[in-house]
């Protein structure tokens, strides 16, 4: 295929199915947890990472996992404090994250390469961004195998949770800093605009389908590897973005498997009554 | 018999406001306990009490001859929360899944669930006669039969006390008097000890072997005749005026 006789489009697919198989993984713990907004208002956060890492002259996705690792820990402190209104926890560190990189940016010299952590530039990954993503999937994935009954006993009830002798504090640190640096990589690659989307929207498409917990988390990954491939075949040949490609085609899967299923539960409830 | 439960002497306040003065009471193995009393009469807060969740202004709380501020043997505890899963009924997990996370004491940090634990599960769900729907997704089960499953995964454990915070919250008639008669089993067959939080006093004070009434910052013991005279009387006066009658004749700050 002509497709992968280009370097820079291997190294995207390769990069792409990588995120597509662990954001879901941190996805679907984020949104059990209800916390969905967190991808936001860390990836938002992770800007003025890349704005502060492009002023000082170092590699601006270690200034963005840095930035988002503070800004997760912030989320999570404040969360404790005010728990019955959590949420509040993810608009303060939002709206610092956002506050921050747009100041920092004003100091920002190459505003081109500022501007492509917005939207993401999966297809100019380098070799060094390319083993960064490949080793935190590598870590992001053994943890969750790792973590997997503790992440799902929190998500579910995370009183029972502790009663059970689960170390509740130490398991959501480490999911913070997971979180964290997904989040960081993604959003070179997808967007920080939109790397949300990607957490959330394989998620709920995998929800309408899952007959368990363990196949909600297999079908919210195939449901971001397919999204991936799409959006990458159809980025290139209809020469769009690929970060937004990549999530519209994941929000389109997602109305229309809420279209049909609506429609194939009028057609039983037809059949039903005939 | 060996106590389970020991308060002695529990005082605790939100802020300003007081909640309970030097409560005391004792909950004895193979009891099964109905603490009942109005709302905000501080119920679900004596339970986070021995939870360890909240720590008390004064007084002492034991649980298994252990002072709570050490305890550590939570998997003995069993404990099914209010409202069971209806804060979270699209939760993507079966009963199966559910019932299993809490063999974690078991199966140990960052391991695997092995072939024991499995049949464990297995029996577990058998025990509250859920074992036909273990592959259910929890959304897609009943009131009473997510009850049921709270309690297959409390039971999981084998624990010695199981703590139920108004476990018929939510569930039809028939449901509820077939929780209480599964409880009843538990308890006379297991001699599982049994402390519930409930303002189900009618039904629940034919099932229980001791009943304990919260109410203006007290804890009494009311015996079958109150009850009955409570649940007769219930529309003419109000409780605390025969609790304070209750009162004269027992010390609401002793050992029940």
């Amino acid at each position: 295929m002509a497709i992968f006789e280009y370097d820079f489009m291997r190294r995207a697919f390769i990069v792409g199915i990588l995120l597509a198989i662990i954001i879901p993984c941190i996805g679907i713990i984020v949104v059990l947890k209800r916390l969905s907004m967190i991808g936001d208002a860390l990836s938002h956060t992770s800007l003025a990472g890349v704005a502060a890492g492009l002023i000082m002259g170092i590699n601006p996705i270690l200034g963005a996992i840095a930035a988002c690792i503070a800004a997760a820990l912030g989320i999570e402190a404040i969360r404790k404090r005010i728990p019955k209104y959590s949420e509040m926890s993810i608009a303060i560190i939002m709206s610092a994250g956002v506050g921050l990189a747009g100041v920092l940016s004003g100091f920002v010299k190459n505003a081109a390469n500022f501007n492509s952590f917005l939207f993401g530039s999966i297809v100019a990954i380098s070799d060094f961004e390319m083993i960064l993503v490949a080793c935190i999937s590598c870590a992001v994935i053994l943890a969750f195998i790792l973590l997997y009954k503790e992440l799902f006993y929190i998500a579910l009830d995370e009183r029972s949770a502790r009663l059970a002798g689960i170390p509740v504090k130490t398991v959501n640190f480490i999911f913070t800093i997971l979180t964290a640096v997904t989040v960081s990589v993604a959003a070179r690659t997808v967007g920080a605009l939109i790397i949300s989307s990607l957490m959330v929207v394989p998620v709920a498409c995998a929800m309408e389908f899952g007959k368990s917990y363990k196949q909600t988390v297999l079908y919210s990954i195939c449901f971001a590897v397919f999204f991936t491939v799409v959006g990458l075949f159809l980025a290139y040949y209809a020469r769009l973005k690929p970060g937004g490609t990549i999530v519209l085609i994941g929000v389109f899967c997602l109305v229309l498997i809420l279209f049909a299923k609506k429609i194939m539960a009028k057609i039983l409830l037809t059949m039903n009554k005939l | 018999m060996s106590k389970v439960i020991e308060v002695n002497n529990v005082s605790f306040s939100y802020g300003s406001e007081p909640i309970f003065s030097k409560v005391g009471f004792s909950v004895y193995k193979g009891d099964f306990v109905a603490i009942i009393g109005a709302n905000g009469a501080g119920k679900s807060t004596l339970l986070k009490l021995l939870l360890g969740e909240l720590a008390p202004t004064s007084g002492s709380i034991h649980l298994l001859n252990q002072d709570i501020h050490h305890f550590k043997d939570w998997p003995k505890i069993g404990y099914v929360p209010q409202n069971g899963f209806s804060a979270n009924v699209n939760f993507p997990a079966t009963a199966e899944e559910i019932v299993k996370a809490n063999l974690f004491s078991q199966i140990g940090f960052l391991r695997f669930p092995k072939k024991e634990h499995m049949e464990k599960t297995k029996h577990s769900l058998e025990l509250v006669d859920m074992a036909a729907y273990s592959n259910r997704l929890i959304g897609n089960l009943s009131g009473g039969q997510q009850q049921r499953v709270l309690l297959a995964r409390v039971l999981v454990n084998d624990p010695e006390v199981m703590l139920l915070d108004e476990p018929t919250t939510g569930i039809d008639a028939a449901a509820v008097q077939s929780l209480y008669q599964l409880l009843t089993r538990l308890n006379r067959e297991t001699g599982l000890t049994i402390v519930m939080v409930t303002h189900d006093i009618g039904r629940a004070s034919s099932y229980v072997s001791k009943t304990l009434c919260l109410e203006e910052g007290s804890l009494v013991k009311l015996d079958r005749d109150q009850i009955n005279d409570e649940l007769s009387h219930k529309h003419k006066h109000p409780m605390k005026n025969r609790l304070q009658q209750i009162q004269g004749g027992e010390d609401n700050h002793g050992d029940f």
